[in-house]
């Protein structure tokens, strides 16, 4: 049996010259890729940039009109062109502040009861609920706080809250229902979430030698929470209630169905009142004059600074305990 | 002494045991509104999910009836917009995070997109505004996608990163030492392996988005008909919700509530089908 052989008058490949014919990989795929991705990832900072430009661009005119003055009157009032910021600004801050008074102890709490005193198997079925709380949309939260959540208000707590702390000038006048405190309430109820779950990742990143110290001391479970995990944990706590501001600054659709939309400062909570957001959601599209537009861009202006700052302070203090699971929770 | 040392040591068992009872209190509130929210939506909105609801125009004002049929196409119309923007560039910004960025740029990027993560909402629906609809003279489905793509972008990104830095390095190695350009080790081995993670990332988005009213209030508008083009308004379910909840007709509000039973459903399956993909493994979904 004969081997086809190639032809002998075939040179003798020489390696030198094979080495040299296989072109050398081409680098240009890798590039291409890699500054299409970067491309991308640069649409972080793009969107940023973008952001500020058009409110700064979109409220330029108002602001050089009212100046300062935007923030420090109470004159809304489209037809006679006058804007003042302060009821909204005003709104916002308390409902946000309610709802961190009424949030941020049943957030801690829960965490606390999650990372160390419930029971091994109540724990995850417990955490999925609360994932789901956050999953249910702001409009949702609205629809059952005009239907279900006010009129309750508005028949037993308010009443109750009247009778016997009618004395302080915070649950005093007529109770309509839709008010400053069904806004706080609502909110705390969007926020509740979020602490939670950054609470837990910041009390589960607390070492474990902490504990068994305190145990060793005899400490109860409690003194042990309290003492080794709580104190240990708190400058995260204080990160994760101000990451929970931010988020309450900036909610829009559940509070603008409960909070009464009423531009005025009134020290009783049973008023209504409005909030920045608020504002926004309903009066953008009837905005008929160019000043007016103005205004509504220099009011998402404001609460895009506040929040933006807000956040800023919260990055920082989750960033000094610095945990990666903390930093992912605040997702 | 002993028994003063013993009493004291009971009492500190039952403060011990009273916390403990305070904070499950705690935890039972704030699942409370979950429980609440849920009942009420199937008491009222069970009775009026049916056949015209999945199928029918909304009923003109005073008649009785319709349904929200334009209202569902139209946010999954919007989510398909949302997802031509957000997709390629969160997954492709991730890939970069993740293969690519220096220390120093990446903490850069993370910090925006932290920055991103935490605007309201409602500031997507005003910049939109100014970018596209005063541009274009009127608002659209285009502008309503824009919005939720924006909003879906650093979300995306994020989970995407973490989801390839869980690839082990080895994979990498494999395919880089059988001569294989980086970019198609990328595309092939990386992600291919990470797509899992990817997806969830992708569907959380998704339904974040899909129950998002405020950017959409000034960007897609809504509409009581069909939407013909993508350059006219169109009707979005949480819109059309927000719509129907705060006006003067008890019929609307009946279809409020049928509205928000089906679209708080269709999260709910999304949230459990992540949940079913990502068993045992420890991904965040708030």
């Amino acid at each position: 049996m004969e081997i086809a052989l190639p032809p002998t008058t075939a040179a003798p490949v020489e390696p030198r010259s094979a080495a040299s014919a296989m072109a050398p990989p081409s680098r240009f795929g890798d590039k291409a890729f890699e500054w299409l991705t970067l491309a991308m990832a640069m649409a972080l900072v793009v969107l940023v940039v973008l952001i500020s430009w058009q409110l700064w661009r979109g409220s330029s005119l108002a602001v050089q009109k009212f100046g300062f003055r935007f923030l420090t009157t109470s004159t809304w009032d489209p037809v006679a062109e006058q804007f003042g910021a302060l009821p909204f600004i005003y709104g916002t801050l308390v409902s946000s502040l309610i709802a961190l008074v009424i949030a941020v102890p049943l957030s801690i709490a829960t965490a606390a009861y999650l990372t160390e005193l419930a029971p091994l198997w109540i724990r995850q079925p417990l955490v999925s609920l609360i994932e789901m709380l956050a999953a249910i949309p702001s409009v949702i939260l609205g629809l059952w706080g005009i239907f279900v959540m006010v009129p309750w208000l508005r028949d037993y707590p308010f009443p109750w809250l009247k009778r016997f702390f009618g004395w302080t000038p915070f649950f005093t006048g007529p109770i309509y229902g839709p008010s400053m405190l069904a806004g706080g309430l609502i909110i705390a109820i969007m926020i509740l979430p979020i602490i939670t779950s950054v609470s837990r990742e910041i009390l589960r990143s607390v070492p474990n030698l902490q504990r068994e110290a305190a145990y060793a001391l005899g400490a109860t479970r409690w003194e042990a929470t309290r003492i080794a995990v709580l104190s240990y944990a708190k400058n995260g706590l204080f990160g994760a209630t101000i990451l929970g501001l931010g988020r309450a600054l900036g909610e829009t659709m559940a509070v603008t169905m409960v909070i009464g939309n009423t531009p005025q400062i009134a020290a009783s909570l049973f008023k209504p009142g409005y909030t920045l957001a608020s504002v926004l959601a309903n009066e953008f599209t009837e905005a008929t004059t160019d000043m007016y537009l103005q205004a509504l861009f220099e009011i998402g202006l404001v609460l895009f600074g506040i929040t933006i700052l807000v956040n800023l302070l919260a990055q920082l203090l989750l960033r000094t305990i610095s945990t990666t699971s903390a930093t992912r929770a605040v997702q | 002494m002993y028994s003063r040392g013993a009493d004291n040591h009971t009492w500190r068992k039952i403060k011990s045991a009273l916390a403990s009872g305070i904070a499950f209190v705690s935890a039972l509130l704030v699942i409370a509104p979950l429980g609440l929210v849920f009942f009420h939506l199937l008491v009222n909105g069970a009775g009026s999910v049916n056949w015209d609801f999945f199928t029918k125009l909304p009923a003109p004002v005073g008649a009785v009836g319709g349904g929200m049929v334009n209202a569902i196409v139209g946010s999954l119309e919007l989510l398909v917009l949302a997802s031509v923007i957000g997709i390629p560039v969160g997954v492709l910004g991730g890939v970069y995070l993740a293969e690519y960025g220096s220390a120093r740029i990446n903490s850069v990027l993370r910090f925006m997109g932290d920055v991103l993560n935490g605007i309201p909402s409602i500031t997507w629906g005003v910049v939109v505004y100014g970018l596209v609809v005063l541009r274009f003279k009127g608002f659209s489905a285009y502008a309503g996608g824009l919005a939720l793509g924006l909003i879906m972008i650093p979300l995306i990104l994020r989970t995407t990163e973490e989801m390839i830095l869980l690839v082990p390095n080895g994979y990498r190695e494999a395919a880089l030492a059988l001569g294989v350009a980086r970019w198609k080790t990328i595309v092939h081995i990386v992600l291919k392996t990470a797509s899992r993670g990817i997806i969830t990332g992708i569907l959380l988005a998704l339904a974040r988005v899909g129950g998002e009213t405020a950017p959409l209030l000034f960007t897609a508008f809504g509409n009581r008909f069909w939407n013909h083009s993508l350059n006219q308004p169109i009707a979005a379910l949480p819109l059309q919700i927000f719509t129907y909840a705060i006006s003067p007709y008890d019929d609307w509000h009946r279809q409020a509530w049928a509205g928000a039973l089906v679209l708080v459903t269709g999260v709910f399956c999304v949230n459990i089908l992540v949940r079913l993909l990502t068993r045992g493994r420890g991904v965040s979904v708030v």
